[in-house]
């Protein structure tokens, strides 16, 4: 690499962790000032682990977070092979160009909407006050959908078609073919949906402004509404904590690959 | 049996909704300001937690940012709370709007503990529907070694020599009310002219401000990156434990009061716990918990005249009528009016 590309990266680099760099170097700070660095502590991270409001909200974004990455990606792999398999090309495009319409959507037409549509459901059923968990995870399985879709399906047509159709000539049934040999084929897909949709769920905050209800408040929203007062340092050590278990689990998978690469590449 | 197996699907989607949130235990639902309530951090007393102990009902708490926001949710429909704490002008759109239901006093003892002067207040002429939580008012906070003499009112805001050092209030209401103040015009005016004329005024500052913000003053002023800001009396004591530089005027064209008061909403499922709260809050100690934490004044006579109580007579957030200027509470403005600033305000911004 030459001298001004690898300033290049450098640069590059520093504009993506500076803020995360200055962030964590506050979150270690003795006093509560956002802005003048007065002495290492770590008083922040206790009081975080003594803040309830704000576990119960990480508890509910994790929780949140989980349920609608792996519900999303189950219906949206099946969405995805069910659309791969059909014949006429007009119906799968304008199937796909409807299910990419949360994608499309800005979020807060989204959010309302679908706060309307929940609160004219709940009419009907007879419980006016519906909002609450089970439509917040409806919301973000709604929008994560699209996501799971678009990733599943190149990796579906990449695939051989003749494969599902000699496993079955061997004696599989059908489903047995899928899941012993179109799923492995198509698991990178697969993976890249579910963590695009944990962490599309993860931060979301428009959406699921609009259609949770009491008691089930997620951490964008909870730190959010500490913008009258102040967010205070806590809160760096709760997002430094986060990234750095989302480093640390993204350097695993990546040690992962590249073992399991090197691994094929020994036995070829 | 493909078939078979849709409608079995959307079955259980259907039915699903309709069982989800059965209660057993019985449950409070609180909707607060953020970082506005005593959470035990630092060994100070967990207020929701100590109701629950005390009460055996379980308190759920959730937070907003601002009045507007809080507003939507409820006015949306789709949740139900039982104790919600908005400010003055809220409480009393709320009200107009038929949002509130009466509290029975006689259930809210602790009442007796409000002094007198939050008591008959505009928004609840006759005290119905609110019970005070928290006081304070807006003022200018200045840096003493960036100005050259204290500032006395609200046009210091428009004072030339401190252009790009001025900060000013990113919300139309305690803007306007700011630009009104110099021009000596009632807050809660609604002609047209009035507004149009704080519009004219705001948009005569905008070359002198740095920027409009919320809460990004904090880290302004500490920093001293701005010489001038308008914000609450109770935020700037936080302000000055990170910046001994800072201080702090009533301006004498006149200030805004806010009173931020608990209600229960019309809907609630569960207003005996309500009131039980809400008096559970006026308890001397708890009241004083939170003031503690907040530092905001508060309405309570136990816990003002508290020995222990660490801004006990500070004369910033308890400051004498000699030292107070005239002030006004917001009133609930009419919708026209209230298009009217929203409009003006973007004006203002785009100018």
């Amino acid at each position: 690499m030459k001298i001004p590309s690898k300033i290049y990266t450098a640069l590059i680099f520093i504009f993506l962790y500076a803020p995360i760099a200055v962030m964590i170097l506050f979150s270690f700070n003795s006093t509560n000032s956002t802005g003048l660095f007065a002495g290492f502590s770590l008083k922040w991270y206790s009081v975080l682990l003594g803040n309830k409001n704000i576990m119960k909200a990480l508890t509910n974004t994790l929780v949140l977070a989980i349920a609608s990455a792996g519900i999303s990606t189950v219906v949206g792999t099946a969405a995805a092979v069910g659309l791969d398999k059909w014949k006429k090309s007009w119906l799968r495009s304008s199937v796909m160009g409807v299910t990419n319409i949360p994608m499309m959507n800005p979020d807060i037409v989204t959010g309302i909407s679908m706060m309307l549509l929940f609160v004219f459901m709940g009419q009907i059923v007879g419980r006016k006050e519906i909002l609450g968990f089970q439509t917040i995870l409806i919301a973000h399985i709604t929008f994560c959908l699209p996501y799971v879709i678009l990733s599943v399906l190149p990796k579906l047509r990449q695939t051989d078609v003749h494969l599902a159709e000699a496993a079955q000539d061997l004696g599989c049934t059908p489903v047995r073919a899928f899941f012993k040999v179109v799923m492995p084929a198509i698991m990178p897909g697969i993976l890249t949906g579910m963590l695009m949709a944990f962490t599309l769920s993860l931060d979301d905050f428009i959406i699921s402004y609009f259609t949770t209800g009491p008691g089930f408040q997620t951490l964008p929203i909870a730190i959010f509404s500490m913008t009258k007062k102040r967010v205070k340092p806590d809160m760096y050590a709760l997002s430094s904590l986060i990234f750095v278990v989302i480093l640390i689990l993204l350097v695993l998978t990546n040690v992962a690959q590249a073992r399991g690469e090197s691994k094929r590449n020994k036995k070829n | 049996m493909k078939k078979n197996l849709c409608l079995v699907l959307a079955a259980v989607m259907l039915v699903s909704i309709a069982l989800f949130g059965c209660e057993k235990k019985p449950t409070l639902y609180v909707y607060n300001w953020g970082e506005y309530i005593s959470d035990g951090e630092d060994g100070s007393l967990d207020v929701n937690k100590a109701f629950e102990e005390k009460y055996g009902i379980k308190v759920v708490y959730d937070t907003f940012e601002n009045n507007e926001v809080m507003y939507s949710k409820i006015k949306g429909g789709g949740v139900k709370y039982d104790v919600l704490i908005p400010s003055d002008y809220m409480i009393e759109r709320l009200i107009a709007e038929d949002m509130l239901q009466k509290i029975d006093f006689s259930n809210v003892p602790n009442y007796k503990y409000i002094d007198a002067k939050y008591k008959k207040l505009p928004y609840d002429p006759n005290d119905e529907y609110s019970v005070p939580y928290t006081v304070g008012c807006i003022g200018l906070i200045y840096n003493k070694t960036m100005v050259e003499e204290p500032p006395a009112g609200w046009s210091a805001l428009w004072d030339a020599r401190y252009e790009k050092k001025i900060l000013m209030i990113n919300n139309p209401r305690d803007a306007f009310a700011i630009a009104h103040s110099v021009l000596g015009i009632d807050y809660n005016t609604t002609s047209e002219a009035d507004w149009q004329a704080g519009a004219a005024k705001l948009k005569e500052q905008k070359p002198l401000v740095q920027a409009y913000v919320n809460d990004e003053v904090f880290n302004k002023m500490e920093l001293g990156e701005a010489a001038l800001a308008p914000y609450y009396a109770g935020d700037f004591l936080t302000m000055r434990d990170n910046n001994e530089n800072l201080g702090f005027v009533y301006p004498e064209e006149g200030v805004n009061t806010f009173v931020d008061a608990m209600c229960i909403p019309k809907n609630a499922a569960n207003k005996a716990a309500a009131e039980l709260y809400i008096n559970f809050m006026l308890e001397p100690d708890v009241g004083l918990a939170n003031a503690e934490y907040i530092y905001y004044a508060s309405p309570n006579t136990a816990v003002v005249s508290n020995p222990e109580y660490s801004l006990k007579d500070d004369p910033i957030i308890y400051p004498d009528d000699a030292s107070l200027p005239k002030t006004t509470i917001f009133t609930n403005l009419p919708t026209r009016t209230l298009n009217q600033m929203s409009n003006l305000w973007d004006e203002v911004k785009l100018h």
